[in-house]
C-alpha cells in the first residue's frame, strides 16, 4: 500500500491509502483517523474515514496545508503499528431480496442497464459465475460484511464483504445513473454492497429491499432515538433473506415501535480473521445467537 | 410574529450558513449558496451574519408580513416589490403588518437571499436551520416552502435605508472564472486532457442546483490507461468509492465534470480531478444555466491569498454596515 496525499482545494487533504479496496486497506485508514481525532489538532474540522481512503477538512487560516499533512504523516508511522482490532457490533440485517418495489424501479430504467433483458440480480449473478439467483443470494448473505463508509447521502452505509478476494462479487455500476432507489433499497456496485437511506438517485445495481430504517431525522424510531443515523464504520453486518410475509410483519413492527434489530457486541481482530476466515465469521455469527 | 407564504416561488429554501461536523456520516453542510450574500442581507437588517434567511432560486416567492419589519434581499438582481410598489435590492427597507412583499423578474444572477431583521426562527436540527431536503433536516419539515407555509421569525430591531456600497458586492462576470487547484485523481486523465479541460470555455447545463454544476461543451477527457484496481468498477472514470471534497471536480464517463456544492452527496465512486477554491465557491451560487465559465489553473499559495482577500471584503462589509 502505498499512501497518496492531495489537497482539495484549500480547505481538504485527501489521502488514498490504497487504489484498491481491502480490509487491510480500510484498517489502516480507519486507525490512521482514529489517531487524528485524538491528536485534536488545531484547525482540524471534519475527519471522514472512507473505503480505502479518508480525508480531512481542515481551516487553512488556523492550520497551514502543509503543516497539516507533516503532523498527519506522523501518525501514518504510528498507525502503522497499532493492532488490527476493533470492539464492534454485530447486526442482522433482513433482506427481502428480489421485491416488487425494487422491481417496479428497476424496469423503469432499463434503458440505462448494461443487460435490459434481465434483472439487476440476474445480471449480477450471471456475471459472477453463479448458476442460479438463489446461489447467488446464499453467497450474498453467506458471509458477513463489513462498513467500510458511512456516507454519499444520510447514513448510508457502503459494505465490504469479509470474505477472500476470489469469492468476492463485483458488478458495474449502472451506465448511467437512476434518478429513483427506493428507501432501504440494498444496493451493489464495484465490490460494495449498500443500504439506501432514503429515497433518491443510484448508480448500484438493486437486489431488495430492507424493512429496518437506518436514518430518521426525527428519532422517534427506539433504536434511532439516541442519533438519527444508525451505522459506524466498522460495524459488521450479516444478511437475513426474508419472504414477503416476514417483509410485512417486519414492517408493521417498525410502524408499531416494536422492531429491534438483533445485534450483539464483539471483537474484530483482523489477523485472527486471515488466519481462517470461515471459521472466524462462524463465532462472530455465533453472537447473535 | 410569522410570515405567511402566499406563493413559494420555484424552490425557496430556509437557510444559514450550513450544519458542518457531520460530513463522515454522509450529511452534507447544506447552507447558503453564496455564502457572502446571505450574510451581507443579515448585516442590512441587524442579525447575526449566519442568521437564516430565504434562498430564492430564479422565481421569487410572494409572502405576506403578520408585524411591521425590517428587510433586505441581495444576491441575485431579483427586484423586491411591495404592494406593488418597487425597493431596491442590497438595502434595507421596512414592511408594515399586512403588506406583501412579492418579485419582478430575475434580472441577473441566480439566488437571492431575503433577510427579515429577527431571522428566521425554525427549530435547529443538528446545530442548523438549513434546509436538507433528501435528509429531511432543517427548514419547515426538511422542505422547500410552500403556500399556506408560515414562516416563524425571531426579535429583531434593524433599520431601515442601511445599503451595501456597490464595491462590496461580489458577483460572477462573463465568462465567468472559476479557479481550480488540480489533484485528487488529477494524474488519471492525460496531458492532453490536462490542459484541454483550462483551455476550453464550458458552459452551464439545466443540471444545476444545491447538489451541483454540471459543465458542457469542452472536450470529453481521455483517461490514462491502466488495470481498474479492485472494487472501483470497469469505468476507466472509476475509483474505489472514497470520500468527495466540497467544491471537487468529478467527470463521471469523462464527459461532463460537475461541481459538487452544499447539498452534495458526500462520497462516491467517481474520480475528481481538482476542487474549486473556497474564495470562488459563492460565485457558483449565482451562475445560470447557458453561462460560460472558464476553469482557472492556481496553486495553493493563489488559494490562500484569494480567500485572504475574501475575508477583508467580509471585514469591510461589517464595518460598513455595523
Amino acid at each position: 500500500m502505498t499512501m497518496r496525499y492531495s489537497f482539495g482545494g484549500d480547505e481538504h487533504v485527501f489521502v488514498e491509502v490504497d487504489e484498491a479496496m481491502s480490509l487491510e486497506a480500510f484498517f489502516k485508514s480507519l486507525s490512521i483517523t482514529t489517531a487524528v481525532r485524538a491528536a485534536d489538532i488545531k484547525g482540524v474540522t471534519e475527519i471522514c474515514p472512507a473505503n480505502a481512503s479518508f480525508q480531512i477538512k481542515f481551516d487553512p487560516d488556523q492550520i497551514a496545508p502543509d503543516d497539516l499533512v507533516t503532523e498527519l504523516k506522523q501518525l501514518e508511522s504510528a498507525a502503522d503499528t497499532a493492532e488490527a482490532r476493533l470492539q464492534t457490533r454485530i447486526v442482522e440485517i433482513p433482506v427481502y431480496y428480489q421485491d416488487p418495489w425494487t422491481h417496479e424501479t428497476l424496469m423503469r430504467f432499463r434503458d440505462r442497464h448494461q443487460d435490459p433483458n434481465a434483472t439487476d440480480i440476474e445480471y449480477a449473478a450471471s456475471i459472477n459465475g453463479y448458476d442460479s439467483v438463489e446461489a447467488f443470494i446464499a453467497a450474498h448473505s453467506g458471509a458477513p460484511w463489513f462498513v467500510s463508509m458511512v456516507g454519499f447521502v444520510s447514513g448510508l452505509p457502503f459494505l465490504y464483504q469479509m470474505v477472500e478476494r476470489a469469492r468476492q462479487i463485483q458488478v458495474p455500476k449502472y451506465l448511467r445513473p437512476r434518478t429513483d432507489t427506493p428507501k432501504l433499497t440494498v444496493g451493489y456496485g464495484g465490490c460494495f454492497s449498500c443500504v439506501y437511506s432514503v429515497r433518491g438517485a443510484g448508480g448500484y445495481q438493486m437486489f431488495g429491499i430492507t424493512p429496518m430504517p437506518i436514518f430518521d431525522p426525527k428519532q422517534e424510531i427506539g433504536y434511532l432515538q439516541d442519533f438519527m443515523v444508525f451505522f459506524r464504520p466498522g460495524d459488521i453486518v450479516k444478511w437475513k433473506p426474508i419472504d414477503r410475509e416476514t417483509y410485512d410483519a417486519a414492517v408493521a413492527d417498525v410502524e408499531a415501535g416494536r422492531f429491534a434489530p438483533r445485534m450483539a457486541e464483539v471483537t474484530f481482530d483482523l489477523n485472527e480473521f486471515n488466519a481462517d476466515i470461515d471459521a472466524y465469521n462462524a463465532k462472530l455469527e455465533g453472537a447473535l445467537q | 410574529m410569522t410570515i405567511k407564504v402566499i406563493h413559494p416561488g420555484l424552490a425557496t429554501t430556509i437557510q444559514d450558513l450550513g450544519r458542518p461536523g457531520y460530513y463522515h456520516l454522509g450529511i452534507p453542510m447544506s447552507g447558503a449558496m453564496d455564502r457572502l450574500s446571505l450574510m451581507s442581507a443579515n448585516l442590512l437588517v441587524g442579525n447575526e451574519e449566519g442568521a437564516a434567511c430565504l434562498e430564492a432560486v430564479f422565481l421569487g416567492p410572494q409572502l405576506q408580513f403578520t408585524r411591521d419589519a425590517i428587510v433586505a434581499v441581495t444576491g441575485a438582481e431579483l427586484p423586491p416589490k411591495l404592494d406593488g410598489d418597487p425597493r431596491p435590492t442590497w438595502t434595507s427597507f421596512p414592511v408594515k403588518a399586512g403588506q406583501t412583499l412579492a418579485f419582478d423578474y430575475l434580472r441577473s444572477g441566480a439566488r437571492a437571499y431575503i433577510a427579515v431583521a429577527g431571522g428566521i426562527d425554525t427549530p435547529p436540527m443538528l446545530g442548523s436551520r438549513s434546509t436538507y431536503a433528501i435528509g429531511a433536516l432543517g427548514g419547515i419539515e426538511g422542505r422547500a416552502i410552500q403556500p399556506g407555509d408560515d414562516l416563524p421569525v425571531g426579535e429583531g430591531g434593524g433599520k431601515e435605508g442601511l445599503s451595501v456600497p456597490k464595491a462590496l458586492r461580489r458577483g460572477p462576470g462573463s465568462p465567468v472564472e472559476l479557479r481550480v487547484i488540480p489533484g485528487l485523481y488529477w494524474h488519471r486523465i492525460q496531458e492532453t486532457s490536462q490542459k484541454s479541460f483550462f483551455d476550453d470555455t464550458w458552459t452551464v447545463a439545466p443540471e444545476c442546483d444545491r447538489m451541483g454544476y454540471r459543465f458542457r461543451g469542452g472536450t470529453a477527457l481521455d483517461f490514462v490507461e491502466r488495470d481498474q484496481p479492485f472494487g472501483a468498477g470497469s469505468d476507466p472514470s472509476n475509483i474505489t468509492d472514497a470520500c468527495y471534497p466540497y467544491g471537487s471536480i468529478q467527470v463521471p464517463g469523462g464527459t461532463e465534470p460537475i461541481i459538487l456544492h452544499r447539498d452534495a452527496v458526500s462520497g462516491g465512486g467517481y474520480f475528481m480531478l481538482g476542487t474549486v477554491i473556497s474564495a470562488d465557491m459563492d460565485l457558483i451560487g449565482q451562475m445560470q444555466p447557458n453561462m460560460p465559465t472558464r476553469f482557472l489553473k492556481v496553486d495553493m499559495d493563489a488559494a490562500l491569498t484569494a480567500r485572504h482577500d475574501r475575508q477583508r471584503l467580509v471585514e469591510r462589509l461589517r464595518a460598513e454596515l455595523a
